[in-house]
Order: structure tokens, then sequence, then C-alpha cells
């Protein structure tokens, strides 16, 4: 039902556009002129970027709570990262205007608002995700596993890095393909920082946008038909990615269960 | 052998940095929050409406009580469908049907919010022509309904099946058996569940923008354009005036609190139930 509403609304743009409307980089309402490239790119760049720093500090967060740290030690800390998810979106972006901002303008950007600042926020965001969902994974692993590698001599790190996380990778890697889902739909903390921008830039500290940007910024001001049916149809576009990336995240992570409990 | 060891030493003291790292970012976020909005809180603001620009004072009680009407309209329309669904999947549900609500409804979870946006403007806003809390509360709705279904049917689950039994075998039907027994021993479960779930689309402002909209005043009735407070948050803090964003900083504040405290109670109500299962 939602897609048959938003496919429906976006019929005026994809009417007059098709499929060059996903490749075309000018995007100007005034001119009635419309390309989703740009969007796209800086969706696509800020999640790529902040999953390859949270990520890595997620992993290893989650390899320390589930086999180095003490059983109440890791849940306490646990219940604290989980908190960190549920700190609405806004916050996070009212922490990046007023105290990333600064920071970034200091290491050189010239804005300060741009691609690298909001993929630092949404790495931050998508933290809690892949450490709560890792954790959870590399607890499934049966214990003889890791009593086997030890028996043979490995070192707890040796038998954690090559035997345990290898077992529980699909499910790491669910947790990584949500977290993904996650940061491309964040909406308000990247509209915030990102700079608002519709060109592609080449370097990472130039101000961008992303494709839930451009809706929350422009949708309430959208005046004629095919501005809003662009607009539309760019929502539509995010709903097919966020999908096609959560069913795959889904199932990921349903393998590894399954798997664990054999 | 001296080698190995040390790569142990070394690798998981960087696995421990990565978690203090993650830890220490929470505390960061608190204590800044606290520190800035905690200056900015005072009782006017609690009470009072904005003022215009560059007229110090003014609060954000409109937005406050506009949250609350928001949640509102969310727990009468969003939850009892989640709840209704959630007890189909977990106790009548047969074949592939139930499968399919639960898959449907992970995907409609991964939705983002803005997208919900488009779509609850698309569905209530565009047929109405104007912004109005009801929009607001649809939008929350459709964000809700996803997780209650998900919590009650992993905590009806939970209840022990010789329950349902025992309820079966005095003759009881099955639905009320679900009705009398199976939902009053998942009641705390559920309820906290729910707290969470609403505590979670409190806080979420894209699918407010377009449909609930905001407003500078008290909005009278359900079908004028409401205030809320992650909007606020928002506006304010883009907002080139230094004076709103010391208010925004205020209402990031309250609105911080607000989830914490739920998530906190929540938790601490579930504790108990959690570990009697083991």
């Amino acid at each position: 039902m939602l897609a048959w509403e938003l496919y429906r609304g976006s019929a005026l743009a994809r009417a007059k556009f098709g499929w060059a409307f996903l490749f075309g980089s000018t995007w100007d309402p005034v001119a009635g002129e419309f390309g989703a490239l740009p969007f796209l790119y800086g969706t696509v760049i800020t999640a790529a970027l902040s999953l390859v720093m949270a990520v890595p500090l997620g992993l290893g967060a989650a390899i320390f709570l589930s086999e180095l740290a003490p059983r109440r030690v890791s849940d306490a800390l646990t219940f604290v990262i989980e908190l960190l998810a549920a700190v609405p979106s806004v916050i996070y972006g009212l922490l990046g205007v007023f105290v990333l901002v600064p920071i970034m303008r200091g290491l050189g950007a010239p804005y300060g608002v741009g691609v690298l600042t909001a993929s630092v926020v949404l790495a931050i965001m998508i933290l809690p995700f892949i450490v709560s969902i890792s954790r959870e994974a590399l607890l499934s692993v049966p214990r003889e596993q890791r009593e086997a590698a030890l028996a043979v001599g490995a070192t707890r790190w040796e038998a954690t890095w090559q035997v345990v996380v290898p077992f529980a990778r699909l499910g790491i890697a669910g947790s990584v393909f949500l977290a993904l889902a996650r940061a491309l739909g964040e909406t308000m903390a990247v509209t915030m920082v990102i700079g608002n921008d519709p060109k592609i830039h080449a370097s990472i500290l130039a101000p961008g946008y992303s494709i839930a940007a451009v809706i929350a910024n422009e949708f309430t001001e959208a005046t004629d038909d095919l501005h809003l049916s662009a607009l539309i149809e760019l929502a539509l576009a995010l709903f097919a990615l966020t999908i096609v990336l959560n069913g795959l995240a889904r199932l990921l992570i349903l393998a590894t269960q399954r798997r664990g409990t054999t | 052998m001296r080698r190995r060891k040390l790569v142990n030493l070394v690798m998981f003291s960087i696995t421990g940095l990565c978690a203090l790292t993650t830890v220490a970012l929470l505390f960061f976020i608190l204590g800044y929050l606290v520190w800035h909005g905690g200056r900015a809180v005072n009782w006017a603001f609690l009470t009072e409406l904005p003022k215009p620009v560059g007229e110090a004072g003014g609060g954000m009680a409109n937005a406050i009580v506009g949250t609350g009407k928001l949640l509102l309209l969310t727990t009468l329309i969003g939850v009892p469908i989640g709840f209704v669904a959630g007890v189909y999947v977990a106790e009548f549900g047969r074949g592939a049907f139930p499968a399919v609500i639960r898959y449907t409804a992970d995907l409609l979870n991964g939705v983002p919010s803005i997208v919900i946006g488009v779509f609850a403007y698309a569905l209530v806003v565009a047929p109405m022509r104007h912004f109005s809390a009801l929009a607001g509360g649809c939008a929350l709705s459709l964000m809700v309904i996803p997780i209650t279904i998900r919590t009650t049917e992993q905590f009806l689950r939970a209840v022990p099946g010789s329950l349902r039994e025992g309820a079966l075998a005095l003759g009881a039907s099955q639905w009320k058996t679900v009705a009398t027994v199976v939902i009053p021993a998942a009641s705390r479960g559920v309820l906290t569940g729910t707290i969470l779930a609403v505590a979670r689309v409190a806080g979420e402002t894209a699918p407010l923008l377009f449909t609930s909209f905001s407003n500078r005043y008290w909005s009278p009735g359900w079908n004028q354009p409401t205030a809320s407070l992650p909007v606020m948050v928002y506006t304010y803090a883009i907002s080139p005036y230094e004076d709103w964003h010391r208010q925004a900083w205020a209402a990031g504040l309250v609105l911080l609190a607000l989830m914490l405290a739920a998530n906190v109670a929540a938790r601490f109500a579930l504790a108990p139930k959690v570990t009697q299962h083991g």
C-alpha cells in the first residue's frame, strides 16, 4: 500500500524524466529540472563513510563485550549502549550543529558542515545497532567452538578472531546491513549538518545533500506538482533501497540463528 | 609464543578501548546536553508560549502539550492495531500468513521515517488540504504498529504452554484462554514494550515535518497544525538566533529526559520477569 501510494504520487515525474531521473545531476526547482544523482551520491557516500568509521569500532566493542568482559559488566554496558540507540535523531543533529561543526571547521573543512560531518554523526548513530546485534551473534556461538580452539593451543585472541568471529560472520554482516539501511534513511541529523548543496563535489569536506534531507527541506515548500512528484519519486527510490537492504539483513540474521542452534 | 601473547594482549586492549569509546560517547552526549540545556530550562520555558524573535524569554508549553497530544493519538490508533495483530500472529495464526505479517512488520520497521512522513502526507494531509495533529498521529501510528506487533508477539510466546493447556483443559475456548489467561500473564511485558515503542516515536521529527507541521500558538482541537518538541528542536537549532539556540538545547534536554526516563523505567519494570525465564 505504501509502495503503491508513492508510485502513484511520483507518476508525473516518472512520465517526464523516465530512468534519466536517477542519473541527471541538475536539481533546479525554479527551472523545473530534476535529477536525483547528487542526492543518491550524497546518501550513498555518507552511509558508506559512516560504516567505515562505525564498523571497526562497533565490532571491537562487541568482541570486548561478548568475549572478554564479565557477564554483568557486559550486560550493564550493553544497556548503556542501547540507551544510545534511544536518543532521538534531532538531538544528534543538535550536537552535530553546535559541537561537531566547529570542530570540523577547526580541522580544515571550509564550512564545517559537509559530507564528512554528516558521516561522523551517522557513525555515532548506527554504532549502538552494530554493537548490540553483533554481540548477540557472537554470544550465540556455541561454547564448544571456543573450547576446542583453546584446547589446541590458541590464545584467546586467536580463538576469537579465527574461530568465533568467522562463525558469527553472517550475523555480523546482518548488523552491518541493518546499520546501513538506518544510515541511508536517517533524515534529521543529516539534514542539519550535511550543508544542503545539490551538487556533487569531489571533496568529502564540501557540503552535499542526501535524499532524506532534500525531502525534509523542500516537501513543505514544493508548490508545483512536478516538484512534489519528483520528491515523492525520491522517497520511492529510498524506500526501495532500504527494503532490499533490510530484507537481506533479516535473512542473514535468521541464517546465523538457525546455524547456531543446530 | 611471546609474540602471540603480545598480539593477544594488544588486540583485546583495542577492543576494550572500542567499548569504552562507545560508552563514553553516551555520557558525553548526556553531559553536554544537561550542561547546556540545564541553564535554559526554567519555569517559564515549561509554561509559556514562544515569544517573537528578538524578545527574550518565552517557552514551549504548546510544543510540550502538542507532543502529548500526538502521543495520545498514537496510543489510541497505533497501539491497539499493533496489539491485536500481535495477538493474532502469536496465538491464532496458522500457515504462512503470520510469517508474512512478521516479515512485513520487520520491513515496515526499517522504512526511513521520512518516507513514512511522505506517505502520511499523501494519505491524510493531501485529501484534507491542511496540516493537522491528526495526520501527525497517523504518521507516528504507522511507525509504532510494527514495533508493537513484534513485542506483543514476543511476550505472548514467552507465556508457558502449560498455562494455556490448563485453561483449555478446564473447558475454556481458545478465545477465552487467550483473553483471560495468556494476555494477563504477558500484560507486564506487553505494557513495557508499548511504553518503549511510544517513547521511541516520541523523538521522531521527520514524519512530523509535513504532517502535523508546527505552530507558534496553542492549537485547539485535532484539526490544526500542532507544535511538537522534536520539530521545535529542529527549527530552533537551524535558526540564526542565539536565544533560540538556547531554547533548542532546553527542548532537547526535556525530550531526552522523557525518553531516558521511559527507557529506564521500562527496563526495570521488566527486569524480574526476564530473570524468571532465565
